[in-house]
Order: C-alpha cells, then sequence, then structure tokens
C-alpha cells in the first residue's frame, strides 16, 4: 500500500514537474551552447534580467524590513483589529496576480488613481514604470517571509526576550542580539522563498509594466514575447535560466532547512 | 537593599491576581514567596522585576522608586523557570551578556566570566551551547548570568520547577550555599514547601492575591497563623476540633494521662513511617459521630506499641506542637 502511495506520487510528480521542466533545458542546449550565449549577449535580453534584479532586491529587501515588523505585531502584541491584519497578509496568496496588477492600475493610474494623479503632478510616474514592477513584485511577495517568521516567533516564546531584557539591554539591543538570532532560519526560508517568487514574476507585472521593450519588460515578460514572435531558442534559453536560479533557491531551502533540523535535534 | 512593596495590586480582567500587597523584603536575605499556583507569588516577582507593570502600587528598590523603571534600568537578576538560555550562545557569551551590554573591557569581562563559571561549577563547559547541558547546569548557567551584572536583587521563579527531583534537591543545597557566599538579596517564588523551609530566611506565604503570612520557616512551622499557612507547609489531620501534624500526636497502646481512646481502622506503610487512621468519638457529640485522625508514627516505634487493625489506642497531642483551631468543626472528613 505504501509503495503504491509513493509511485503515484512520483509519477504525478514526474508527469507534471520533471518532465516538462527538463524539456526546457533539453530544447535550450539542444543545439549547443551558442544560441545560449547569442541570447544573454543581447542588450534587450539583459536589460530585462537587470529589471527583473532590480524589481526582485526591492521586493525582498521591503518584505524582510516589514515582515519582520509585522510578524512582530501579530506575535508579540495584542490590539484591535490584529485578526483582520492577520486575514490581509495572506491576501496577495489567494488573490490571482492579475487582480494585484489591475488594482494597482485603478490606485496608480495618472488620470483618474488617488496616488497616481497627485504624483504626476509632483513629476512621479509610477505606472508603466520601474516603481509599479517594483510595487507588484513585493505586492506578490508579501507573506513568505512573515508565515515563516510567525511560527518561529510563537515557538521561542519571550523568555530569552525578557531575559535581555533584565540583564539590561534596551529594546533595540534585544532585538538585533536575541529576537533575529533567534528566528534567523525562518527569516532565511522567507528570503529564499521571497526571491524565488519575486523573481518568477508575471501576471502582476505584465498589467502594471505596460510592457514596453527595452524599457520595463521583466525577464517573464521577454519569455512570453520571445515565445509569440516563434522565437523558442531564445525563449527556452532565458526560461532555463529562471528555473535554474528558482531550483537553486529550493535546493538552498532545502538544504538549510535539514541542517536546521540536525541542529534541533541535537538540542 | 530591600525592596518595599507598598499597596501593589494587580488585575487581569476581572482575576484578581494580587490583592493590596505590603511587604518588605529584607537586604541580604533570601526570601521565599510561597503558595499554590496561581496564587499571585510570580506576578508579584514579575511585578518586581519590571516585567509586568502594576495597576496600582508602589515597588521601592533600595530606597528608589523603581515603580516606573523599564526592566533594565531596575538592575536585577531575574532566573526563568524555563532558564530562558540565549540557545544562540555560548555559555560563556551568556554569563558576558550583561556585561557585554554595559560595554566593560574585554578582560574584565572574560575575567569576570571564568570567575562566575567556576562559581557555578561550570569552568569546563564555556565554549559548550545551552543544547549541549543538562537541565541543572543550564539553571545554573542561567544564575551565572544573573549574577554577572552584580545586580541589587536576585529575582528567581520557580528556577528547578522543571528539573528531576534528585537534582532539585542538590540544587536547593547549592543554592543555599551560593547565597551564603554572594549575600545579594534574593527572592525566590515556589510552590514546594519542602523547599522553602530549606533554603529560606523568610518566607511570605501567598494565597489568592493576598499574603497569608510573613515569618521564619520555624516560625511559620511552628505556629502558623491559619488551617491554610498549616495545611500548606505539611500534612495536618484533625484531632479533637484541632488541626494537627500527624506526627505531633502521641500514640498508646495504654490509658495514659491526658490521652482520649480510639479505634485503629488502618494502617498504611510509607518508607520509615507508618500512618495509622484512627476513628474517635467525635469531641462536641461523642455518642453520635465519629471523627477520623490521622497518625504519623516511626516503623520502629509502630512494631513497638504492637498494635493492629481493630485494637484500641490512646492519642494525645505532643507537647509544643503546632495547632490551629479548625474554622468549622468538620465532621466525618
Amino acid at each position: 500500500m505504501r509503495h503504491l502511495a509513493r509511485w503515484i506520487a512520483i509519477v504525478y510528480l514526474a508527469l507534471l514537474v520533471v518532465w516538462p521542466v527538463s524539456l526546457v533545458f533539453w530544447h535550450t542546449f539542444g543545439d549547443g551552447l551558442a544560441p545560449v550565449f547569442a541570447t544573454f549577449a543581447d542588450p534587450l535580453v539583459l536589460h530585462a534580467f537587470r529589471l527583473t534584479a532590480v524589481a526582485t532586491a526591492w521586493s525582498v529587501v521591503l518584505n524582510v524590513l516589514f515582515g519582520v515588523t509585522i510578524s512582530i505585531l501579530l506575535v508579540r502584541h495584542e490590539f484591535p483589529g490584529k485578526r483582520i491584519l492577520n486575514v490581509l497578509v495572506d491576501i496577495p496568496l489567494s488573490v490571482s496576480p492579475v487582480v494585484v496588477g489591475l488594482a494597482l492600475v485603478l490606485v496608480y493610474s495618472q488620470d483618474t488613481g488617488i496616488f497616481g494623479k497627485p504624483l504626476a503632478a509632483l513629476g512621479v510616474h509610477v505606472l508603466f514604470a520601474t516603481p509599479a514592477i517594483v510595487l507588484a513584485t513585493t505586492f506578490v511577495a508579501l507573506p513568505l517571509v512573515i508565515r515563516e517568521i510567525v511560527p518561529v516567533l510563537h515557538e521561542v516564546g519571550t523568555d530569552q526576550e525578557q531575559a535581555a531584557r533584565s540583564l539590561g539591554a534596551s529594546g533595540p539591543q534585544t532585538f538585533w542580539r536575541i529576537t533575529i538570532p533567534a528566528i534567523r532560519w525562518g527569516l532565511l526560508y522567507g528570503v529564499v522563498l521571497s526571491l524565488a517568487r519575486s523573481i518568477g514574476e508575471f501576471g502582476a507585472v505584465k498589467v502594471v509594466s505596460g510592457n514596453v521593450i527595452g524599457r520595463t519588460q521583466t525577464a517573464t515578460l521577454v519569455v512570453e514575447q520571445f515565445y509569440y514572435e516563434f522565437d523558442k531558442e531564445r525563449a527556452f534559453a532565458i526560461a532555463s535560466a529562471l528555473a535554474l536560479v528558482a531550483i537553486a533557491a529550493i535546493v538552498a531551502v532545502g538544504v538549510l532547512r535539514s541542517r536546521a533540523a540536525i541542529k534541533e535535534a541535537n538540542s | 537593599m530591600s525592596i518595599d512593596i507598598q499597596g501593589v495590586r494587580k488585575q487581569y480582567g476581572t482575576f484578581v491576581a494580587l490583592d493590596d500587597i505590603d511587604v518588605t523584603i529584607r537586604t541580604g536575605q533570601l526570601t521565599a514567596l510561597l503558595g499554590p499556583s496561581g496564587g499571585g507569588k510570580s506576578t508579584l516577582l514579575r511585578i518586581i522585576a519590571g516585567l509586568e507593570e502594576a495597576d496600582a502600587g508602589r515597588v521601592v528598590i533600595d530606597g528608589v522608586d523603581a515603580t516606573a523603571l523599564p526592566p533594565q534600568k531596575r538592575n536585577v537578576g531575574f532566573v526563568f523557570q524555563h532558564y530562558a538560555a540565549f540557545k544562540h550562545m555560548t555559555v560563556a557569551k551568556n554569563v558576558a551578556f550583561g556585561l557585554e551590554i554595559r560595554h566593560r573591557p574585554k578582560e574584565e569581562i572574560r575575567d569576570r566570566v571564568k570567575e562566575l563559571l567556576s562559581l557555578v561549577h561550570l569552568e569546563q563547559f564555556g565554549h559548550r551551547l545551552p543544547s549541549q547541558l543538562s537541565g541543572g547546569q543550564r539553571q545554573r548557567m542561567a544564575l551565572a548570568r544573573a549574577l554577572a551584572v552584580e545586580p541589587r536583587v536576585l529575582l528567581l521563579d520557580e528556577p528547578f520547577g522543571a528539573l528531576d527531583s534528585n537534582v532539585r534537591k542538590e540544587l536547593r543545597t547549592w543554592l543555599r550555599r551560593l547565597h551564603d557566599e554572594v549575600h545579594v538579596t534574593t527572592v525566590l517564588v515556589t510552590h514546594d514547601q519542602e523547599e522553602a523551609l530549606e533554603v529560606a530566611d523568610e518566607i511570605v506565604v501567598i494565597n489568592d492575591g493576598r499574603i497569608e503570612q510573613i515569618g521564619g520557616p520555624d516560625e511559620l512551622y511552628d505556629a502558623p497563623a491559619n488551617p491554610f499557612v498549616m495545611e500548606f507547609l505539611g500534612p495536618v489531620t484533625q484531632f479533637r476540633g484541632e488541626f494537627v501534624r500527624p506526627h505531633d500526636i502521641d500514640m498508646f497502646a495504654s490509658r495514659a494521662s491526658e490521652a482520649f481512646a480510639g479505634r485503629v481502622v488502618a494502617t498504611q506503610r510509607v518508607g520509615f513511617e507508618v500512618r495509622v487512621r484512627v476513628v474517635l468519638p467525635s469531641s462536641d457529640a461523642p455518642t453520635v459521630t465519629t471523627t477520623n485522625t490521622s497518625v504519623s508514627v516511626t516503623r520502629a516505634h509502630f512494631e513497638d506499641l504492637g498494635v493492629g487493625v481493630g485494637d484500641e489506642v490512646w492519642l494525645r497531642v505532643a507537647r509544643g506542637a503546632a495547632r490551629v483551631q479548625s474554622e468549622a468543626v468538620a465532621v466525618g472528613s
């Protein structure tokens, strides 16, 4: 019975994940490495990757800052509206990225948006530019850091923090010397997951970026464009690069998790 | 370095954890806050440390009003039941924490940590992580960490509560010796009356958010203020309308002066002692009801008496025994 279940799981994953993804790599390297190098020499492609990197960096930094703050708020403090906040945090996971994109368009549209109009008057253009891409990417990755840290904070409890306070540590000293080291593994998983999610974001970014070639096109958008232009070689090359980064991130999480598990087992 | 607690009150919702507490904890002494769980003793300790805020009243430490001070400004050492070890730091780093926060010179910190680790017998463990220590060792580390900052008062919240009973007894004796060496004003919260009686110079019995009695261990044991204190500090039984300790009743196999007759209904051997249950005619209605009295005698004495279930025995309260009038004479208990 257990064997059967195992085989079903393996076949299911193989058909759904392993086979299609390996086909991407197969297509990429089927004609040798030359076309792959040619793809990554293209300034348009490089620009797209740079934009993806910028959006991902912002998304990770913002989500770490606000994620840690919100997590501590949710775990360590009681306040009215806490449950609502808890639910709001999960919305980016459940709402389709396209909806996120459209929502951002409504808010930041230069003609009608609540924020968009005054910002445009100041000469700041959010929509169809890097800021909107950053916002969309940050939005979709928002829950990942929080959902990793919250259970760790619960588990660690407040004893260590109180001990630090009684030993003379101020609030910030306690935070940096006790709280952060205590949640460091959870934080690291959160960062890696946000990174992977941000790199791969497509739907929300497509809506808010305008998809302007060479200006507001991220790597995922370039893949789509090349694909529709029947330039499958280059589409697959970029797709492979994106997949590689994501796989590397997941492998990193796996290694870190098992390492942390070993550490836990020793304690 | 005395601690003055004046009119302290704390309420959680409708539950009154502390109800107008007044107590002075004397300098250099080891004071135990003793009482059942949920009686408010831990809350009082946390209020002294500043980890919890009182709804009313003042906490004066060493003549300074500390009521509004945050914990890090009170200079108190706090030891938690579950050690609260900094898990990501070595034992030496744990002990050094308070000194590093105070930016003491590196050499001073090193020397002080060494000194403290030898004080708590952990010299060999400085480089280990807390997870590699036993419970008793972790708690000794926590104690060294609290002592490192030379606190004005040391507060211990059920420090041995999570340990095995053997380790607990060992550490308790060790704590008393340590206190005789270090002489820091210490407050120990415990629900274990044996621990309090063995370790403390003074015991504050707290129940239901109120102080039941304050006094030295002998004073509390010999002259309990009320049935609660008497019952909490050791086993009690009823004898002719009074609470008495089972080992404070003399038992005779034949008639003796001032002794009352009864009949043995059960005996139970527990280690060195034998617990004998005796039925006596009730004191206020001798012909109608009876009361049960438990008597505790040593095994050797019990064998000397040569009595068993069904035999008649004579009981009287030993001289100098602690006795408290039972509020309402319970019948047939």
